[in-house]
């Protein structure tokens, strides 16, 4: 029987904590003062959270089911590979359009190449356009 | 305790989607919507494990893993848009 209580005891503390990374990565969102700041928050704090919550799920179905999925699997393994990926994004878009930042926020990182920003098209080394 | 925690933990997901909407109203750039409409993304997906806890069911999870495949095209496709002037180029 303590066998359960142990097993609850975690799944609730796994639900509690990623509720709490959550709201902190968009408490950090809504709070910090400028685009390079608020991008932290979400990127880490809250694909923290969810992973929390997911595993708290998985637990859960397999205590109750008794044999695991891989649904949930499934499901944090992409979050996990794709937030890195539109958060890169996301900074190189606010980089391209040149957002006011604080003086707190170090690095001028302006200097992006023609290619990058899109002044001009870049020819194909090989090809051209033709 | 674990209907305790599971209320806990749904009432923190709905103030985080509410800061969410403060961002995605206020947010002085384009950039700023878009990380709060992402970071919706991944707390509607939070939003649904939660159901699927509380409903004792698995049959929301499939939506879960659409929500969170469309959400990260999407972001990648305004990320695009914004960066080139153009989706597909």
């Amino acid at each position: 029987m303590t066998y359960y209580v142990i097993l609850e005891g975690v799944i609730a503390f796994l639900l509690v904590a990623g509720g709490a990374f959550v709201l902190i990565g968009s408490l950090g969102m809504a709070h910090l003062r400028d685009f390079y700041m608020r991008l932290h928050g979400p990127t880490k704090a809250t694909t923290l959270g969810i992973g929390c919550m997911l595993a708290a799920s998985m637990l859960y179905f397999w205590v109750v089911d008794g044999k695991p999925d891989a649904q949930e699997v499934l499901i944090t393994l992409f979050l996990f590979i794709t937030a890195p990926v539109s958060a890169h994004l996301m900074a190189k878009t606010g980089l391209h359009m040149q957002l006011r930042h604080v003086d707190k926020t170090q690095g001028r990182p302006f200097e992006m190449r023609d290619e990058e920003i899109g002044e001009k098209p870049v020819l194909h080394p090989d090809r051209g356009h033709g | 305790m674990l209907d305790t925690a599971l209320m806990f933990s749904l009432a923190m997901v709905v103030l985080a989607l509410l800061l969410n909407v403060y961002r995605l109203a206020k947010g002085p750039d384009m950039p700023d919507r878009l990380l709060a409409l992402d970071t919706m993304y991944v707390n509607a997906i939070a939003l649904i494990v939660l159901m699927g806890l509380w409903l004792n069911t698995k049959t929301y999870f499939e939506s879960a893993l659409l929500i969170a495949m469309l959400g990260f095209i999407s972001t990648v496709a305004v990320c695009k848009y914004l960066l080139r002037g153009d989706i597909i180029e």
